[in-house]
Parts: structure tokens; sequence; C-alpha cells
């Protein structure tokens, strides 16, 4: 076969021998010639060559020249006498499966372009497929897919080696379709199991990529007519599983318990638990299965707990979920790094929320102001000012815990009598004690947080005070507002006049520092 | 007699108000007239304004007024011009006849006066001085032998015209009884009237001359006398001068010039000299004073809501005292300052802290300081270090600017004698920067001062705005010169002076355009955390930066708008980045120092600091999990970097002498060798616990003290029993911790402060006072204003309506009684027709029948 140099002259070639294979039957074997640019080097030549094959694949589908059925192996159909046309179906299928097993391994090509043209023309094989099946229908009605198809292309996304965020995010665009989302669940809970048992340290890829996977499915919140289908159906069966959001429920819930049930790295833990309460829990056929996999991550402790909590509260609030001892635990995940995680903002306002039940008993919500005024003694100022009125907040909530601060009778004390180390709010004895550490709070360098602060040497007003805008209150914002506010009009100067870089020699930088 | 009175008072009485008013415009009112408003009843205290009232005599009154205006206007309706009455002071009713008379000949006068001045030139007009006719103070000036008759016409005419022309009986009339005395020898004859006439006038004008010439003589004599008395006055008072001094009276005009200058610049300072005392109190108020406006300022009481603020800092009064002592002793350095010096000295010697530095400094300097600024150059000639440490603590005596100048003067000879003596400000920063790179410090130096120098604000109009320009440029060097490697330290170690002077000239733009460095710093950070989460400790400059923010604006304010965001910087730089070199672990420190200085007066509570530290002395214990404290943020209890300050050499331990820190170190690590870089970490264990030490110190009365040192408590407790420190910071360790655990915790229960109590709500009735009857009670200010003026408003229009109502009824009167003239007019005429008509007709009948007659 003469060939230009260069993809153009490729593509010229690839043209002709196209026309000529879809022209007559006789010219058949110009397949192979076509299958053998698919393995080209060249990024160019492969991707001219997937396009061929799209166009003739694509055209046979839709002619029916391929055999539909069970397919009988090659050589026993060859070599048998049936009728040329039937020999030709069956070859031109097996051209046609190789094609597809050509294009599955493409999707781990280096080059994104060929990886995407892959993904695309199989996707555009599965639609031909399903509208023009390859197998024969059980019964009239029966639902076909191209599952085997379908199955591949998944399981080439899902790959453990290479990160293939990109081509997921090119392939949400197929989710969109209520089938592809179905057959996509359905294959990805295969997928997973088959992978998890093939390996013994599956790789840490893979779960990316199923992580990613996973996340980009979204079943719609309430019942609705699933009418958007990938594969064009004359009619819609009420038979078919497709079409109904239960099944879709349930599939949606396999996928993720087979996916959660398997050991996952930390980060993909948090993100899980991250998306949990939102784009989980709510379609799960049954949420309550989550409660194993919930409890024991609020069980591993720091910020895994602190993000398993929003799932739990989601159980807890609409799935009837009975937690012994959770306020136990809320209590013993209050540490000195929730002031410093990233989730900061959720645990509080989480927090927030099982704290604002007013039957709550007095020693639980003295305890939880004791601890969190303790911890504001390590909290950095954006953290301060919005724990204080938080703490503020649950005294007013609960009048019997006023006496923390205010105590007008009582003894003087030689020693906090506040047990830190105690996990047990019951024990912790909060009551007894008073919030010095607001009041030692008062001395803090930030004026708003002393202010803040201040808030306790009067009277508590009645009203709370929102702390929904401070929950994502960065330093950033404080040092912008610091720095925009407005004071009197004149900037005050220090008047005793600077000596040099280390300041008067009484400073404790020149103390410690010297130039040199 | 004492009855007699109220009597008669009572007889007046009821007669008197009644009459008084009215009694002058009418004295008797027809009671016929008058319309009696009774009243209902009587109510004390109320003005009965129309008890009586007179409508006849109002009605007349209205139209009168109306004849007199809206008449008039009717009749002129169709008219375009207008009659109008200019005579002066017609209707003006204050005038008096007489007056108005006098005035309208004057006016009258005037008017002739000007018309003539401008048309008839030829005129003799009357000129006059002040008053009087010039023609006549002429005459008296000089009079001239020649006597024209037209000058004597003015005085003698009446009596020339009496004697020449017999004159008229009305001169006769008028004549002074002294010319009636000489005219009672009346049988005279004419002639001899007339020789009297001319001799008369003959001796007057001989009285006259010799009386001028009298007066010619006597001004002669009188500006001789002068002349005199003159020379005596000029010659007086640099004689009795002279006298005083050399004894010489012969004044030069040159000398006097001189010597009169001298006195002049001698009278004029109003305040003597102040003497050094004085001078030295003076400061020290202003200073005094200074310090109450930081003192308030550190309290917040300016803050709006703090009000109850005070109260809660009086608990801790000893804290305010001190820090008036700490003032103090700096404000006594004037008069004893060696004393309070040496004090402080003892106090941190037995402290273990920069003993070499403070032992020199005090004995060397003071000396120095007090002779003269002599002392100074040889100073500065020796080392460049020496001299910031050298400036103790009383040298504000002299003004910064003064300072410098005079420090600078002799040190920068040969740098001042190669530059150009002026410079123009830079207009940007490459310019700024080609100026001053390649120059020595000193060059430098010299080079900042005189752009500052040259282009003083006073000295052009535009200097301000590029002076506000350099602070900015200035600092960017700054930034520039510490990021270079080597950090070039010493020339920042001067430049902060300039700057703080600029920034004395120019607080808002110094405060802006150290807040612009501090947020780009906050912005790169802030950039780092978004995208890794957490940011890497930022270069020297920023340090720089935050050290110069704390010494050019006042830290202890309680809320400032510099200092509040660098310490929200420097709390984001000890909370978001994680220590992962040595380097970085002198840049923290670096940082806590600068921290603990900015909040030194104020002794604010910095919860990152103590972290910071916690952290710090973390990492330099082998790793094993202690008890009793537990990491925060940048810090880990376990990774890479958890021992990142742990010694474990003996030999390195026992070589090692406590130095301060290089802050060159913070700008880049020279590879050091193992044994330096063990030194370099024992020196920051050394830094740290010296600042835990501080903190201790400075937070014991802090209410939860016990529980904020629990965790440095513990942890030191553990490098204590580690044993495997030098002796030196087992010492300080040890002290650190007997520190803490003197401060004996007394945990008073919180109480709020009594807010005053509600008052109940009660159910009498509410008394209003009622102050004025008639008006409207029971509505707030406004409300009972708009009442008023919507009441008001009513009236006024319906009194208007009422006015137009009568106007329209008297112009129909008046068209009525028109018509009505008009017609009896016509039927009168019409009748004088008729009558003429019959007449004639009768006469022409009579005729007729005299014809027939005949």
């Amino acid at each position: 076969m003469e060939r230009d140099p260069g993809p153009e002259g490729a593509r010229r070639a690839l043209g002709r021998l196209l026309e000529a294979v879809l022209a007559s039957r006789g010219e058949a074997n110009a397949v192979f010639d076509i299958l053998a640019v698919l393995q080209s080097e060249d990024h160019e030549e492969t991707q001219e060559a997937v396009r061929a094959c799209s166009r003739l694949f694509g055209a046979l589908l839709e002619r029916g020249e391929l055999f539909v059925g069970r397919l009988p192996s090659e050589d026993s159909v060859m070599a048998g006498s049936q009728g040329a046309t039937r020999k030709y179906k069956v070859w031109m299928r097996h051209r046609y499966r190789s094609c597809c097993n050509r294009l599955q391994e493409l999707l781990a090509h280096p080059s994104f372009e060929v990886k995407e043209l892959a993904l695309s023309t199989l996707m555009k094989f599965v639609q031909l497929e399903g509208a023009y099946p390859l197998e024969k229908p059980k019964w009239d009605g029966y639902y076909l897919f191209p599952r085997q198809l379908f199955k591949a292309v998944v399981e080439g996304l899902l790959s453990p080696e290479d990160d293939c965020s990109l081509l997921l995010s090119r392939f949400q665009e197929y989710l969109e379709h209520d089938d592809i989302r179905y057959h996509t669940m359905r294959a990805a809970t295969d997928v997973v199991g088959r992978v998890a048992d093939r390996y013994p340290e599956v790789p840490l890829t893979f779960w990316n990529n199923t992580f990613t996977l996973l996340s980009a499915v979204s079943l719609p919140r309430q019942e609705c007519s699933f009418s958007t289908f990938y594969v064009k159906h004359v009619e819609l069966s009420s038979t078919w599983k497709v079409v109904h959001l239960k099944e879709h429920r349930k599939a949606f819930q396999l996928m993720w318990l087979g996916f959660l049930r398997h050991k996952l790295p930390l980060s993909l833990y948090k993100k899980v638990l991250v998306v949990m309460h939102d784009s989980i829990l709510p379609h799960l056929a049954q949420p309550s299965l989550m409660i194993d996999f919930l409890t024991r991550a609020y069980d591993v402790g720091g910020a895994i707990s602190l993000l398993a909590l929003n799932g739990l509260f989601v159980l807890i609030h609409q799935h009837n979920l009975e937690y012994p001892d959770f306020y136990r635990k809320l209590y013993g995940l209050l540490d000195p790094s929730v002031f410093h995680v990233k989730y900061r903002a959720r645990f509080f306002h989480l927090a927030d929320l099982f704290l604002s039940s007013s039957h709550l008993p007095a020693y639980l919500v003295a305890a939880f102001a004791k601890r969190l005024s303790r911890l504001a003694l390590t909290a950095p100022p954006e953290a301060l000012l919005m724990v204080l009125p938080f703490i503020c907040n649950l005294l007013r909530r609960h009048p019997a815990c006023r006496v923390l601060v205010h105590r007008p009778l009582g003894p003087e004390l030689d020693a906090d009598p506040y047990d830190p180390e105690e996990e047990d709010p019951a024990k912790s004895r909060a009551l007894e004690s008073s919030l010095w550490e607001l009041q030692a709070l008062q001395r803090h360098y930030h004026p708003e947080v002393s202010q803040a602060a201040s808030v306790i040497n009067q009277a508590l007003s009645v009203p709370e005070v929102s702390i929904a805008p401070l929950l994502d209150l960065t330093a950033f914002e404080v040092f912008e507002r610091d720095l925009k506010k407005k004071g009197q009009e004149s900037v005050p100067l220090e008047f005793i006049p600077a000596q040099g870089l280390l300041g008067r020699q009484d400073d404790l930088c020149a103390q410690h520092f010297t130039l040199s | 007699m004492g009855k007699a009175r109220p009597a008669a008072a009572r007889r007046k009485g009821p007669g008197a108000p009644a009459g008084a008013p009215r009694g002058r415009a009418r004295p008797n009112p027809n009671p016929f007239e008058v319309k009696v408003n009774r009243q209902k009843f009587p109510v004390l205290g109320r003005k009965a304004r129309h008890a009586v009232g007179q409508p006849g005599v109002s009605r007349a009154r209205a139209v009168q007024k109306r004849t007199q205006t809206l008449l008039k206007e009717y009749k002129e309706r169709d008219k375009s011009n207008i009659f109008t009455d200019k005579r002066f002071g017609e209707y003006n009713s204050n005038m008096s006849s007489e007056e108005k008379m006098v005035r309208r000949f004057a006016l009258e006068q005037q008017r002739q006066h000007e018309k003539k001045s401008i048309y008839n030139l030829n005129e003799d007009e009357d000129l006059t001085h002040c008053g009087q006719s010039l023609a006549d103070i002429e005459k008296h000036n000089d009079i001239v032998d020649s006597d024209s008759d037209t000058e004597e016409r003015g005085t003698l005419s009446a009596e020339l015209t009496a004697a020449h022309f017999g004159g008229g009986g009305g001169l006769l009339h008028k004549k002074t009884p002294l010319q009636q005395g000489g005219e009672e020898e009346k049988p005279r004859s004419r002639r001899e009237l007339i020789e009297e006439l001319i001799a008369k006038s003959k001796q007057e004008k001989r009285e006259r001359q010799a009386q001028r010439e009298g007066a010619l003589e006597l001004t002669e004599k009188l500006d001789q006398d002068w002349k005199e008395i003159q020379t005596l006055l000029t010659h007086r008072t640099p004689k009795s001068e002279d006298r005083d001094k050399k004894g010489h009276p012969k004044p030069d005009a040159y000398d006097m010039m001189v010597r009169e200058l001298g006195l002049e610049r001698k009278a004029q300072p109003s305040n003597r000299m102040k003497t050094e005392e004085e001078l030295a109190k003076e400061k020290q108020d202003r200073l005094r004073k200074l310090e109450a406006a930081r003192l308030r300022r550190m309290r917040g009481e300016d803050e709006a809501g703090d009000a109850r603020k005070p109260k809660h800092l009086s608990a801790d009064d000893l804290n305010d005292s001190f820090v008036l002592d700490k003032d103090n002793r700096r404000l006594l350095s004037y008069t004893d300052g060696k004393m309070s010096i040496k004090e402080e000295q003892s106090r941190e010697a037995s402290d273990g802290e920069s003993e070499e530095e403070q032992g020199e400094d005090p004995s060397e300097e003071d000396p120095g300081d007090s002779s003269d600024p002599e002392g100074h150059s040889d100073l500065e000639s020796d080392a460049g270090s020496e001299e910031d440490r050298g400036w103790p603590d009383g040298e504000p005596r002299q003004a910064p600017g003064e300072r410098m100048t005079s420090d600078d003067h002799k040190a920068r000879e040969p740098a001042r004698t190669e530059l150009p003596s002026t410079f123009a400000v830079p207009e940007s920063y490459e310019e700024l920067k080609s100026l001053l790179s390649g120059k020595t410090m000193e060059e430098q130096l010299v080079v900042v001062e005189r752009i500052q120098t040259c282009n003083h604000p006073s000295l052009a109009v535009g200097n301000k705005a590029k002076l506000e320009k350099l602070f900015g440029f200035l600092l960017e060097y700054i930034g520039d010169l510490a990021t270079d490697d080597p950090p070039e330290l010493r020339v920042i170690d001067k430049l902060v002076v300039q700057l703080y002077n600029l920034c004395q000239m120019f607080p808002d733009s110094a405060s802006n355009s150290i807040k612009f460095v501090l947020r780009d710093a906050m912005h790169e950070m802030e950039g780092a955390i978004e995208a890794r989460g957490r940011a890497v400790f930022p270069g020297l400059d920023v340090l720089v930066y935050l050290k110069i923010a704390g010494m050019l604006f006042p830290a202890s304010d309680f809320r400032h708008p510099v200092v509040t965001p660098a310490l929200v910087c420097m709390s984001q730089l000890l909370t978001k980045c994680p220590v992962l070199s040595l380097q970085d672990v002198v840049k923290g420190l670096f940082v806590c120092c600068v921290f603990l200085d900015y909040v030194s007066l104020s002794r604010r509570f910095i919860p990152e600091l103590i972290n910071f530290l916690l952290g710090i002395l973390y990492i330099a214990t082998p790793n094993k999990h202690g008890h009793g404290y537990t990491l925060v943020h940048p810090f880990r209890a376990s990774g890479k970097n958890s021992e990142l300050l742990v010694v474990s050499d003996q030999e390195d331990m026992a070589t090692w002498q406590r130095r301060g820190l290089s802050l060159s170190w913070a700008g880049g690590l020279k590879a050091q060798n193992k044994t330096e870089a063990n030194h370099t970490r024992l020196s920051c264990l050394a830094v740290c616990l010296a600042l835990v030490k501080r903190c201790v110190l400075l937070y014991s009365p802090l209410p939860s003290f016990q529980t904020i040192m629990r965790p440095l408590r513990a942890l030191l407790t553990e490098h204590l029993a580690d044993c495997s420190h030098p002796p030196e910071l087992q010492e300080l360790c040890q002290s650190a911790l007997a520190d803490m655990e003197k401060q004996e915790q007394c945990c008073r229960p919180l109480v709020c402060e009594k807010s005053k109590p509600l008052p109940l709500k009660l159910f009498t009735p509410r008394l209003v006072r009622v102050l004025e009857f008639g008006k409207k009670q029971g509505s707030s200010k406004e409300e009972q204003e708009r009442k008023r003026l919507i009441h008001k408003h009513k009236r006024e229009f319906k009194g208007a309506v009422r006015e137009i109502r009568r106007d329209n009824q008297f112009l129909a009167r008046m068209q009525l009684s028109e018509t009505l003239e008009r017609d009896a007019e016509r039927k009168r005429k019409v009748k004088q027709l008729f009558n003429s008509l019959a007449t004639q007709e009768g006469e022409w009948k009579a005729l007729k029948r005299k014809k027939f007659k005949k």
C-alpha cells in the first residue's frame, strides 16, 4: 500500500480504503489495513484511523452488516459451509470486536486527544449498538443495552495506572443521560469489585478515579419521568428498570456501598465525608445502611470525626438514628486543633445545631462552654471572633449556665474546679467553675476580640448573636477590615524617636538579636 | 393713709388699663359705637383680648385704607403712566415739617450745584473746605494789600448797600444792637457816614494786617523754638546711651543706625532664654502629656461602648503604675539617669540577659552623652554597632532631626564633601535606587538627608507631595536591602531614623505606605494558604516592615489603623507558617520578639505566641509523647521537623556560648557546619526560654494564668528532667518554671456588673402639667408645632378670603356708586338739555306769539 508521509497522506489513504470497503464487500480485506493504522505510533495517524473506524463501523451497524446474535468463533464459521453473507457478517463482527478492543486500549493512550477521540467513538458505538442491537431480544419489548461494550468503556475509565480525571470530566457529559447513568453505576460496582479482588494492594489512582466517577453521578432529587436517553428508543416501557428512580437509587446505593466497603486512603475518606451529607445520603434507597460507615468514621477521631458529624446529623435528624453518647463524643472532639482545621466553619455550624436544643441538661452546656473557652486560649483571632459569640449564645440559651459568668455569692477558690482531662462532660464539674478564660481574653491584643470578650462583664442581652456570618471569617478578612476601618482622622504617632532597626536597648529584639 | 392708697389705686385700676392704650387715639369712645363681647364667666389669668370691639371705627379704618390703596389702583387701572410723588419726606411721618423743609432745601441746593458745575463752566462757584467757604479761608490767611472790592463784598456789601442805597426796611430791622447803637446818632450827613465807613474799613484792614504779621512772627518763633527742642529731643537719647558706655557724644549716622538696629533686636524677644532645667521640664511635661494620651488610647477609651472598661482596668491598677514607672525612668534619666539605668542594669543582669551589651553601655555612654556631641564623633568612628546602642534613653533631649545633623556632621564629613549639595526628590523608586545604589552607607544617608533638607515643605509648594512619596520609596528600598544577600541591615538601621522623621512629618501617607506593604505581604500569604493550605515564612523584608511599623506608630493603642493590621499579620505568621528549617525558627523567634515588643506596654495577651513558643520548645525535645499539652496547628507532634532543635552532640553543647541571634540568619542561613548549626539551635532555644520567661512576667496578672501556662510548664518540666542541656539553659528553664509556680492562682468567681434595675410598670394615672390653656396638649413637640402651623395657616387663609371678599364688596360698591353718579350726571345733563330746549322752545313760541300778536 503506497502511503504519503504525514497525517494528511494517511487521511487520504484511509479515506480511499474506507470508500472501497463500504462500496463493495469484495474489498472487505482493506479493513485490516485500517485496523493496522490504529496501532500506529503517530498520534495524528492514530486519530485518523479512529475516525475512519468510527465511520466504517458506524455505517456497517446502520446497514445491519454485522452478525446479530451470539458470536460463533471465527474459524468454525469460516470453515463451515454457511452462506457467504453470513460468513462475511461474522467476519466483520470479529473485526468490529477487535476494533473495540483496540479503542479500549487507546483509552489509556498517553495523548489526551486520542483518549478523548477513542472515548467518543466508543460512546458512538454504544449508541448505535443500542439502536441496532447486536443481540436478539429475548422477548418483545426486551430492554437491550450494549452492556458488554459499555462495561469495557467504564473499565477503561477506571484505570488503576493513570489519572483519568480529565477524561472523566469529559465522560460526565454522557452522565446527563439517564440510561448511561444507570449503566455506569452498575458497571462501576462491577469494576470496583473486580479490581479490588484482583489487586492485593489497590493503587491510589484507581480509588481517585473511582471517586471522581462516583461523585460525578448525581441522581434527581425527586421522582420524575426519565426521558433523556442516550440510546434512542421508539417507546419506553414501564417494565424496564431503567426508567424507575427506585432502581437508580438501588444501583446508586450498591455502587457506594461497594466502594466504601474497601479500605480507602485517608484523603479519600475525607473527600467522601465532605460530600456525604449533600450528595450521597439523600439518594440512597436505605440511608441507614451508612450508619456503620459513619459511626466508624466518627470514632476515628480528628478531622475525620468532624466530617462524619455532618452525615451522622442527617441520620439522627431524618432517619431516627439513636446514637448513644453522642454529646460525649462531640465533647471529646473539642481539642485545640478545631480552631485550626479547614472544616472549622462546618464543625461549628453543626455544633451550634446540636447545642441549639433547649432540652439539653445544664451541666452539658456548661461543660461545652467551659471547654470551648479553654480552647479559646489557643485560638487565632479570626476563630475567637466566632467562638466568643458562640459561647455567649450558649449562655443565653441556657439561663442555668449563667452562673459561669455571674456567681455573686460564690466562695473564692484556690484552683479551677473544672477538670479538662475528664472525658465525660457530666463529671467535668464545669458548672462549679467560671469562665476566667474569657476574662483573660479581654486583654487580647485584637480590639474586636477584646470587645467580644467584654460582653460578659454586663448581664447578657436576650437576643442571640447570629454566628453564621462569623463562621467563615478568615484572618485575611479580619486584616482587610482593620485596614479599611476609618478611625480618627489623624494617625497617632509614636513620640519616642526611633533609634535603629532593633529599637531601644530594653526591647526584646535588641536583647536577643544582632544586626551582624 | 394706709387705707387710702389702695382705695385710690383701686379706683384708678379699672379705668387705667382700658384708657391707657387707646386713650391717646380716642380719649373718649362713643358708648354707642362700642360693642361689648360678653364673657360667660371670667377666668383668672386669661387675657380677654377682644372684650370690647368698635365695629364702626374699624370699618371706617378699613374703608379708608381701601380708598387709599385699592380704589387708587382701581382708578388707575387703565392708565399707563403713574404719578409718583417724589417730594422728599412727603409721607414720612417721623419728620417734622421744618425738618422736611430743611432737607428739601438742601437737596435743591445740591441739585442746582451739581447741574451748574456740569454746564456752567464760568459760574463762580462757592468752593468749600471743611464746611467753610474757600473764599473766607483765603481772606483770613493772606490779606493782600491791594484790596479788591470783589473780595470785600461778602462782608461789607450789606452795610455798603445800606449806606449807598439807603437800604431796605428789612435791613434796618435786622441790625445788631451795636449797629443800632451807632444808628442812634442819626443826624449825620451822608458824607460823614461814608467817610466814617471808609475809615472804618481801612482801620479794619490795618488791624487785620497787623494781626497777620503777628501771627507770622509767632509761627516763625514757634518754628525756631521747635527746632531747638527738636535737636534736644533727637540728641538726648543717644547721648544718654553714650554716656553710659563711652562718653563720646559724637554721633555718626552709620553708628546710630547700627546701634538702633542692635537696640531693636534687643528689645524684641519677649521671653527670656530658658534655662536647661526649664527646657528639660518642658520636655518632660510634653512627654508626660503624650504618655497620658498614649495610655488613653491604649485603654481604648476613645472607643464607644468602652465606658465600663476603666473599672475593669482599675483591678490591675498596679499594672498602670508600672507602666508609668517605666516611663518615669526614661524621663528621669535627664536628671539622675545614671541611677535609674543602673537599677535596670542590675535587674537585667540578674536575669542573665545580654550582660556584655549592658555592662559597658551606661558607664561609657553616660559621660559622653552629658558632655557634648564630640563623644559621639569618637564613638561613631569606632564602630557603627556601638552607635545604635550608644543612644541611651535620655537622648531625646534633642529633636531627632537635630541630633542627626549634629552627629552626622562630623562623621560624614568626607561623604559630604564628595556629594553634590542638592538633590531632587526622586519621582520613582527606580530613580531613588539609582541614586543610592553603589554608595557607601554614609553617602546614602547623606543623600537621603539632603533630599529632605533641600525639599523641605516650607521651601516650595510641591515639596510636600514629593516628600510624601519619598517615604514609600524608602520603605521599598529598605525591603530591597533586606532581601539582598547578605541583607544590608546596617543601612536599614540608619534609614529607620530617617523614616521616623518623615513619618512625623507626614503621618497619613506614611501609614498608607506601611499599610500597603503589609497588605502585599498578607495577600501573598493568603494566596499560598488558598493554594496549599499553608504558607511559608516570608522574607526578611516583611519582618523588618513589621518591626518598623511598631517603631513609627504607638504599638500600645487599643485600636490603631496601622498597628492592628500589623498584629493580625504577625498572628498569621505564627499560626499559618510551619517551621521547616532552622531559618524558620529564627524568623519565628524574631516575629515573637517583635510581637512582644508591640505589647510590652499594653501587656495584651497573645495566644498564638504561647502556642508558637510551645512548639519551639517541643521541637527542641527528643520525641516522646508528653502529657499535659497539645500542639496546635503549625507544629506536628511527629514528623520530619519534629526534632529540629534537638542537639545531641555533647561536645557542641559544651562549647556553646550564649550569643544573640543574628538577624541576617533570617534572611538566608549560610551553610553552617554541624557545630555552628548546633550552636545556633542552642541559641534559639535560649531565646525561646527567655521569651517564655518574659511571657510569664507579662501575663502573670491574667486571671487564668495557670491555665495558659500549663502546657509550657509541662514541657519545661520535661526539659528539666531531660538534663541534657548546657547549664545556662537549665538555669533559664529553672527560673522560668520558678516564676510560673510563684504566681498563686486566685479564682474569684465572675460577677457581672450590676445593671440598673428596670422600673416596674406603674398604673397610676399619668399627670401632665398644663402649662398654657387653649393649647393642644399631650403630644410631642413636633406634633404640637405641626398643629400650631396648621391652625395658623387655616386662620390666615380664612382671613385672606375674608379680606378678598371685602375688597370685592368695596369695589362693587365703588362701581355702583360710580354708575349711579354717572347716571345721575346723565340725568342731570339730559334734564339740562331738556330745560334749555324747553326754554328755547318757549322763547321761540313766545317770539312766534309775539309775531302773531304783531
